[in-house]
């Protein structure tokens, strides 16, 4: 089906659906992955960092004398 | 399983390509940060429910994904500034070129239907295979091909060509000419 389409395209539209098509979407791809890794090379932000530091779970503490270090506040 | 010291590392580990996907589907990056924050409390306080081995990023961005459905639904009335916002996320300045060509993107990025910006977005950028990314958005891997195939498309459209609609005259031409073969 593809095939045949770029066949049509090619006498009346030269390149919507051949080579340039496939440039255009690896143009695409690219700036995709640019804006997206642009932000996963800031890291971690010190908030969630936090925030997973505080939400230690007494399970995870070895011994059962947890709850002696903290209050229920 | 519980919260090992390890598994919170992992968490830890994803927190960068969550906000990357957070940014990417909201285009707000305040907005974003809210939502990764509530994607690790619901994953701490379920983390019970995640079964050791399987794909922890996974688990992560489907809590994220559908906090967003959620919230998408009650503020999409609301005007944003997703540009002004998204601009200030970045470290670098890019050169003026560039940022007309970065800014070009992320607005036809906002363009697109809900569904096909996800798929795009967790196949194209984040490195999730179709399967993945299916079981993410809870639908078949057909239904994600094709969101992201009309994704490519659209985005094609939107950036090289002047407006979808100079594809209405070729298409009658193409007919023509396609009839005499």
């Amino acid at each position: 089906m593809k095939d045949v389409k770029s066949q049509a395209s090619k006498s009346a539209a030269p390149g919507h659906k051949g080579g340039l098509n496939a440039e255009i979407q690896s143009r695409i791809g690219h700036q995709l992955r640019a804006m997206y890794d642009d932000i996963v090379r800031q890291g971690v932000p010190d908030r969630f960092a936090e925030l997973i530091r505080k939400l230690d779970v007494p399970q995870n503490t070895s011994g059962d004398q947890t709850n002696n270090n903290d209050g229920r506040d | 399983m519980p919260l090992t010291d390890a598994l919170r590392d992992d968490i830890l580990a994803s927190v960068p390509s969550l906000r990357a996907f957070a940014i990417s589907l909201s285009g707000n990056s305040d907005r974003a940060d809210d939502l990764v924050q509530e994607t690790l409390l619901r994953a701490l306080a379920n983390i019970d429910s995640f079964q050791p081995g399987s794909n922890l990023p996974a688990w992560l961005f489907t809590i994220l994904r559908n906090l967003f459905r959620s919230d998408y639904r009650k503020r999409r009335r609301e005007v944003e500034d997703a540009e002004g916002n998204y601009a200030k996320t970045l470290k670098a300045q890019p050169t003026q070129g560039a940022h007309l060509e970065f800014e070009e993107f992320r607005t036809a990025l906002d363009k697109l239907p809900q569904d096909q910006r996800e798929a795009l977005i967790l196949v194209g950028a984040s490195g999730f295979s179709y399967e993945d990314a299916a079981s993410i958005c809870g639908c078949a891997v057909g239904t994600i091909k094709s969101r992201v195939n009309r994704a490519r498309s659209k985005l094609a459209a939107l950036l090289y060509v002047d407006g979808a609609e100079d594809f209405g005259p070729d298409e009658t031409v193409r007919a023509v000419i396609g009839g005499n073969g």
